[in-house]
């Protein structure tokens, strides 16, 4: 009779004990070496022990793989260290500026904000008098009319890269891109020359929201073709199948199917011109006051506001920049965490 | 049981036409074609105008400065008592060279934050850690410039000047990193780090998308050969994603030669060429455009319109030279 011996499964890819605590140890050093280095230097500040830290950190790990395994997985730990440091990196810059606008706009919100708009008050003035009505109306007339004027002209040309396909969906595909990099000074410029001189004559929301109208058709365009790309051309073929035009099909199938993906495009271009200050500034002419008629006369706006109150100077303007600051954030924010919910679900049901 | 035989009728005429076949759209459809092709042109139209109208308006004085409009760098206009315009000297030079400058400091020092970021997601991210960190990267692409140019003139200029001091102090041999005077506050040097914060989020999303489009089974016959990981990378992803990585990199580069609010609110505007980085001065052609709009002439306006004209063919060469990289090195988004 033999007997065998079954062996107890092992898994030599999980981290030991050992090398649990070495990478503890490890860990605990840098911290140590990274202590003692910005006390005995005189380099300072927060972000000073947060390099002194990667560097202590990626050197000792890269050493102790270099002890125990050798050059290439040396290597290996050295550059998986700093990778992950470069993400940090890349992190730091916006905990940072939420940080900021949370803490120093924070002081700057009170109720009055939403209330009063800033008619019978300076930037300079105490912070309990006027507030951000004015602004935040103007922003919201600015987004919606360039919503209207963008939605169609995107839609349509994601609908010919997609659907039509004729012989300038290229250069078309390449124009969008070309689009959507010109610097937005010059989309202001443009409106400045074509519209606002040789016809209006006059600042108003209207012309500000033409020229957030040429920033916002590349976003909603490029957006609305990927959606539209997703839906299944078994669909399409059952519209022709049935005997649909293809206006039929692309309106009673095509579109309704993509819905929630073209809203969340329509909500990405939202966020994306909402905050845009450098044509609002050449176009709007930026009033104090509350004003509901889009087409005439200065209208007031966030980022118009923020500019404003920062160039003024005064501790109190730039509390006042701060918490404009954080409503714009928020709004941004919103939009775009609603994007991302409905861009989740990609294709209704 | 008899079989009724049917003639078959003469034969066809030689002069018969077949039958067309294709069928016609429907009036509908043409109508519905003719308004989707109109609406896909509006690009086209949109880009076209731009060129006439910011051409037509700066014609004047392109022609009237000729090449001196690119290579001097006076920008001066004396009036007199009635208004009218004495004397004129329009020369972009020196906010071109600080455009130039800017966004390249911008792109040097995002793109190896981007590429580590980029990298980290793609190979040694866990899934839940890459799908926060992606829509985190994703929204700070939304942040309003002006967030970012107060942020960096509050918050970040104290750090970056003092960075500003460290490189003076210990590379100020090298002719760059030199200051005439010892004013570090508002440099170029600065503008371009608040730049490339802003641009890293879309050479990211470039790198990433590039990256992830390596092949599985080189990666796999990297790992089955014994390599590690960044063995793997630097055998396979790198080589692949190369390309990508450069269009990505000209993408952020037109992105931070347009920026304006950010760098006129960082920035010490000072009209003159500045090459020493560290040094308190510089602009760039959008911020002069905001700068010097509010008490412009008419006739300088028209000037400004012609700078607006120059930065937007710059940038629209770059985009178009970033979007070729990216399509040839595969990657078909953004």
């Amino acid at each position: 009779m033999t007997t065998s011996v079954i062996p107890a499964p092992t898994r030599p890819w999980v981290a030991s004990t050992k090398d649990r605590l070495f990478d503890i140890g490890i860990f605990a050093l840098a911290l140590v070496v990274d202590l003692l280095l910005v006390a005995v230097t005189p380099m300072k500040g927060k972000l000073a022990y947060v390099f002194v830290f990667a560097i202590a950190y990626v050197t000792l790990s890269a050493l102790r793989q270099f002890i125990v395994r050798g050059s290439a997985s040396a290597k290996d730990a050295f550059v998986s260290s700093l990778v992950a440091f470069g993400a940090f990196v890349t992190l730091l810059p916006i905990l940072s500026i939420f940080v900021t606008v949370i803490e120093k706009g924070s002081k700057g919100i009170h109720l009055g904000l939403f209330t009063h708009d800033m008619s019978m008050a300076t930037p300079t003035d105490p912070l309990s008098n006027g507030g951000l009505l004015h602004a935040i109306t103007g922003t919201l007339t600015l987004v919606a009319l360039a919503l209207i004027m963008s939605v169609p002209i995107g839609i349509l040309t994601a609908l010919y890269l997609t659907e039509i396909q004729g012989r300038f969906t290229r250069p078309i595909r390449f124009l969008v891109q070309a689009m959507s990099g010109v610097p937005s000074i010059v989309a202001g410029l443009f409106i400045l020359s074509a519209v606002l001189y040789p016809i209006a004559k006059n600042y108003s929301g209207f012309m500000g929201s033409l020229a957030l109208t040429i920033l916002m058709i590349p976003t909603i365009a490029r957006t609305s073709e990927e959606v539209l790309r997703l839906i299944p051309n078994d669909l399409r073929e059952a519209g022709t199948a049935l005997g649909g035009t293809q206006w039929r099909t692309v309106a009673m199938i095509v579109l309704p199917a993509a819905r929630s993906g073209l809203v969340t495009a329509m909500i990405l271009g939202v966020a994306r011109i909402a905050g845009e200050t450098a044509p609002i500034l050449l176009l709007t002419g930026g009033g104090d006051k509350v004003n509901g008629n889009a087409f005439n006369g200065p209208i007031g706006s966030l980022p118009y506001y923020i500019w404003k109150s920062f160039n003024a100077g005064s501790p109190e303007s730039i509390t006042r920049a701060w918490a404009g600051l954080l409503v714009l954030l928020i709004l941004v924010l919103v939009f775009f965490t609603i994007a991302r919910f409905l861009g989740s679900r990609k294709v209704a049901k | 049981m008899s079989q009724t035989f049917v003639e078959p009728s003469a034969p066809a005429p030689a002069d018969a036409v077949p039958r067309d076949l294709t069928t016609k759209p429907r009036f509908s459809d043409r109508v519905f074609r003719g308004v989707v092709t109109t609406g896909g042109l509006s690009s086209l139209a949109i880009l076209g105008l731009i060129t006439i109208f910011l051409g037509y308006r700066g014609f004047e004085v392109l022609r009237q400065e000729g090449f001196n409009f690119i290579t001097s760098s006076t920008w001066a206009i004396t009036t007199d008592d009635a208004g009218n315009v004495v004397e004129s000297h329009f020369g972009l030079a020196a906010m071109l060279v600080g455009t130039i400058l800017c966004s390249i400091i911008a792109v040097v020092i995002a793109v190896p934050i981007s590429v580590f970021t980029a990298l980290f997601l793609n190979f040694y991210a866990p899934v839940w850690l890459k799908k926060i960190l992606v829509s985190v990267i994703d929204m700070m692409a939304a942040f309003p410039s002006i967030l970012f140019g107060i942020w960096g003139f509050l918050v970040l200029m104290p750090s970056a000047e003092y960075w500003g001091k460290l490189l003076n102090h210990y590379l100020g041999f090298i002719p760059i990193f030199h200051v005439p005077a010892s004013y570090f506050t508002r440099s170029p040097f600065i503008a371009g780090i608040v730049l490339a914060i802003m641009i890293i989020p879309i050479i990211t999303s470039v790198s990433r998308e590039v990256f992830s489009q390596t092949p599985l089974d080189r990666i796999q016959a990297a790992y089955a050969l014994g390599a590690t990981r960044w063995g793997m990378i630097q055998a396979v992803v790198i080589p692949y994603g190369r390309g990508g990585v450069v269009g990505g990199a000209m993408l952020g580069l037109g992105r931070a030669m347009g920026e304006t609010v950010a760098v006129y609110t960082v920035l010490n505007i000072v009209y003159q060429v500045n090459w020493h980085v560290l040094f308190g001065a510089g602009g760039n052609i959008a911020s002069l455009i905001i700068l010097k709009f509010g008490d412009a002439s008419p006739y300088e306006i028209k000037a400004l319109m012609a700078a607006g004209l120059i930065l937007f063919l710059l940038t629209l060469m770059v985009n178009a030279g970033a979007d070729l990289i990216v399509k040839r090195f595969g990657g078909n988004k953004r």
